[in-house]
């Protein structure tokens, strides 16, 4: 319904703490509302499966709380209209999340990454406080619409910028802030990190959406700015997303590059309001607004995919693992769906939303006569991050359900239930189907577009017109069917298929333990781009014509957790002990402390003027 | 529709010719007979004659390697004019798609060389992944030359380079992408000083690594497809380096056929020519062509 373009319904009730609120729903929020619905759904039917209360007596009730609860405030803080409705929703979405993540509260690793999540979303919070106090007091109401041109000073619009970046940039996970994020996704249940990671970030981009296009007349620096975010964040994301050996973490790292990507189109489209191009921020918003769609359904997928992986081989850790392919069929058919998506290969949804990105950066650079914009620079960068996702897929693929299982002490996985795999099938086939027939979206998509921008433009040219997703659709069904006949001609000439053991170049004995594993794959581009990973690697000192048993280790810690903020508490702890004899935990210290500081704030009122002059006066 | 047809029958008949004539050039050089011209289409067909044999490993994923493989590069060659020819398939922005079919068929063929095992396979995946993150920014810098200088985003265009720009103050920028593809060109279709096709040393190869387990109409599959990747890149290139056409049709397709073997007689001479790379040299050859597509590209844009 909402999904329609035209003029937005506006619901307006009284609220007594905050004047009138408003909720209301226009294409923008619909967008939106579609990922949160389909897979609140799944998700908590996965969960059924996953999580079942016979097995977790303590938490499973109030995991299937809770998500319930999340899903609520997400959709409230999407339908708000009213600064405090919109921070009532984020609040509950926030908090929610908090005891999701912590649902396996007894792990010590599982606490650490809900008090990290826990500081980080109250950061982000602060910083909205701030922004909605600072739009209060510029635009004199609390209702979010269109501030008009010239009505806050360029301070207050910058001020006001930079706290949307920072509040909804911590939620989205953007790359210096997105601290929180891999810990969090790593330790939360399965279908919890699908969510967070497919659903709740994607909460903080709507928020840099609807705030940043009500702002009015936007310098070109502020579409820079989050252009350069993306790209960065798309980069390392996937870099770090590399140097990563459990499943769970590795996926997480790459919600940053996929929130990179969506951010580039955000900041192409920025660009185009900044300079008055409407083909610039048609394909920017369309390819961003698209790509939050494809990533929810393929993370998800993704993420689903990995649980099932958790629960049937007892085991996250990428090099243990092996051979899944042969013991759970389902999964390893739904993981390849998603993992051919998240590269952005055709015929699936990932490489609609970035040729649609694509196509705008390069949009930037043909203009006739006119000068090329830095933007277009973003696109071998954007080149780049396909290419060392597509590497990073095929580590994880390729490691985890090809080959021979690494530990032949293990049990063998078995498959996971219909309960399970059910759900991932919907998200599977839309992967395909916005594959296979992008032109579909194309009025959505319009009308997603326009609800934000059509302010400032009086008509805004279609998506179709500007992309031709329909050849993309031809070509990419016109693959999958040429595929289909050469594996169904080889399926008809290769019934008798003699069975031999891999050819290991003639070594005798092949056995699971000499296959290639995760870390030697991703050595040589972790050697690549060791400057920013710096691995920390104890290399054993092999000696003698007899070595003894030696064992290799290597662990990639996060560039900013570990290196930047967890030394910079440690700092200053260190820094304020001298603090620490101010407070010794006596009630008459405490009394004494309120008597000095009445006794200060009485000296206030001393009219020191007076007493000076009648001192020294005459 | 006569040219489209022509285009089609080039696109799936010529490549295997072209090794051949790779082969014959180095043969020469060498002071051999060396094998016939048209020893590659023997060996594809001798091998699709023979029958299947499977790793005891391998899934579904590994017979699905040769065959998305081929059919992704085949449909990247329905996007490349041919000389002054249009492609059959063109669209604004079908140079994405075009780059990344390739990409498609790099994550089959890895994922099939994983699928077995062996760590032979893994290590030239594993080498494969990382050369291919640097040819693809590489890549999409010559594709923002050609962009801007055609004012166009279909390659139907885009590889229309005119006799003109060469003399309008393009040429710089002309030659450095073309330098820059070649190597492009040559680390994709793994050629010396990349790889070696001919090596049987398994530790350091890259795309013959990949395929050791690869058998009988299989293996027919990759040689094939690999043969067609290479006519693909060498159409390319041809299109920027030689863009002098006569305008009528009988002369232009020998022409470009023409183009074709000759580059394909100059991989010959070069890889007589030169020893392999050390494998860890191997990435700052690739960075030289990105060097060479972005100031290509910052100079024409300066």
């Amino acid at each position: 319904m909402g999904l329609r373009p035209g003029p937005a319904a506006v619901y307006g009730f009284p609220w007594p703490a905050a004047g009138n609120a408003a909720i209301g729903l226009d294409a923008l929020s619909a967008f939106f509302l579609v990922p949160i619905f389909l897979f609140g759904g799944l998700g908590s039917i996965y969960g059924l499966g996953y999580w079942p209360q016979a097995r977790h007596p303590g938490s499973a009730r109030r995991l299937q709380t809770f998500w319930g609860l999340a899903v609520a405030g997400m959709g409230l803080l999407l339908v708000a209209r009213h600064a405090l409705a919109f921070m009532l929703g984020w609040e509950i979405m926030a908090l929610s999340a908090f005891f999701l993540i912590t649902a396996e509260d007894r792990e010590a690793e599982s606490r650490r990454a809900g008090f990290i999540y826990l500081i980080a979303t109250h950061l982000g919070t602060l910083t909205l406080f701030g922004m909605f106090a600072l739009w209060r007091w510029a635009t004199g109401s609390f209702a979010l619409e269109p501030i008009a041109t010239g009505a806050a000073g360029v301070g207050v619009m910058n001020a006001l910028f930079f706290l949307a970046l920072i509040g909804f940039g911590l939620k989205a996970g953007v790359m210096p802030l997105h601290f929180w994020l891999p810990g969090a996704h790593a330790n939360a249940p399965s279908h919890v990190s699908a969510m967070l990671s497919g659903v709740m970030l994607k909460m903080g981009i709507y928020g840099l959406v609807r705030f940043l296009f009500l702002l009015p007349d936007p310098p070109a620096a502020w579409g820079g700015l989050v252009l350069v975010l993306g790209a960065s964040s798309g980069l390392l994301g996937v870099v770090f997303a590399i140097g990563q050996h459990d499943i769970k973490r590795l996926l997480a790292y790459h919600s940053i590059e996929n929130v990179g990507i969506i951010l580039m189109g955000l900041g192409l489209a920025m660009l185009g309001r900044s300079a008055h191009r409407a083909d610039w921020l048609v394909l920017g918003l369309a390819g961003c607004l698209l790509h939050v769609w494809n990533h929810s359904l393929f993370k998800s997928l993704l993420f689903l995919g990995a649980g099932s992986v958790v629960h049937g081989a007892r085991e996250r850790r990428i090099d243990l693992m092996g051979g899944l392919a042969g013991s759970m069929p389902w999964t390893a058919a739904m993981f390849l769906v998603g993992a051919v998506a998240i590269c952005g290969l055709p015929p699936l949804n990932g490489f609609v939303s970035e040729f649609l990105v694509y196509l705008g950066l390069f949009g930037t650079a043909v203009i006739p006569g006119a000068k090329v914009s830095a933007a277009v620079a973003a696109a071998p960068v954007l080149a780049m991050i396909g290419a060392l996702a597509l590497a990073c897929f095929v580590k994880v693929y390729g490691m985890v359900f090809l080959g021979t299982p690494r530990r032949p002490d293990s049990a063998p996985a078995r498959e996971s239930p219909v309960g399970m795999l059910a759900p991932m099938l919907p998200l599977a086939l839309c992967c395909v189907l916005i594959g296979g027939v992008p032109a579909l979206l194309g009025p959505v998509l319009d009308a997603a577009v326009a609800a934000p921008a059509l302010a400032q433009f009086d008509a805004l040219p279609p998506v179709l017109a500007l992309a031709p997703l329909g050849a993309v659709g031809l070509a990419s069904r016109m693959a999958i069917a040429v595929i289909a006949c050469i594996a169904a001609f080889q399926y008809l000439r290769a019934r008798r298929i003699r069975r031999a053991p891999t050819w290991d170049c003639g070594y005798a004995s092949p056995g699971p333990r000499m296959q290639y594993s995760a870390s030697s794959f991703a050595r040589t581009i972790e050697s690549m781009f060791a400057w920013a990973l710096r691995p920390r690697e104890r290399a054993p000192r092999i000696e003698g014509p007899f070595p003894r048993n030696a064992s290799l280790e290597s662990h990639v810690d996060d560039a900013v957790l570990d290196r930047l903020i967890v030394p910079a508490a440690r700092g200053t702890r260190r820094l304020f002990g001298w603090f620490r004899r101010f407070q010794q935990g006596l009630t008459q210290q405490y009394i004494l402390y309120v008597l000095v500081a009445l006794a200060l704030l009485l000296c206030t009122l001393i009219p020191f003027g007076d007493l000076i002059s009648r001192l020294f006066g005459r | 529709m006569v040219d489209t047809v022509i285009h089609v029958a080039l696109l799936f008949l010529l490549p295997p010719f072209l090794l051949g004539v790779i082969n014959k050039t180095k043969a020469k050089l060498a002071g051999r007979v060396g094998a016939p011209l048209l020893q590659a289409y023997f060996d594809i067909a001798k091998l699709a004659r023979k029958g299947f044999v499977l790793s005891g490993t391998a899934t579904w994923v590994f017979r699905a390697g040769p065959a998305v493989a081929l059919s992704a590069v085949a449909a990247a060659g329905l996007l490349i004019p041919f000389g002054r020819f249009d492609a059959p398939i063109a669209f604004a922005g079908d140079l994405i798609l075009f780059a990344y079919l390739f990409g498609m068929a790099r994550f089959f063929t890895m994922t099939a060389a994983l699928d077995t095992g062996s760590s032979f396979e893994g290590m030239g995946a594993s080498r494969e992944a990382a050369f291919s993150c640097l040819s693809e920014p590489a890549l999409f810098f010559a594709f923002l030359v050609l962009a801007k200088l055609s004012g166009s985003l279909s390659l139907g265009k885009m590889l229309m380079v005119s006799p003109e720009s060469f003399a309008s103050g393009a040429a710089a920028p002309l030659i450095l992408i073309s330098l820059g593809l070649f190597v492009i060109l040559l680390a994709e279709t793994c050629r010396i000083p990349v790889d070696d096709p001919n090596t049987h040393l398994e530790l350091t190869m890259i795309h013959e690594a990949m395929i050791l387990d690869h058998g009988g109409p299989w293996l027919g599959t990759i040689l094939y497809a690999s043969s067609l990747k290479l006519f693909v890149l060498v159409a390319v290139l041809a299109n920027v380096i030689v863009p002098f056409r006569t305008g009528k049709a009988w002369l232009d397709w020998p022409i470009f056929v023409g183009e074709t073997l000759a580059l394909a007689i100059v991989i010959g001479f070069l890889e007589s020519a030169m020893a392999r790379l050390k494998m860890r040299r191997v990435p700052y050859l690739l960075v030289s062509a990105i060097l060479f597509c972005g100031s290509a590209f910052i100079l024409l844009v300066r």
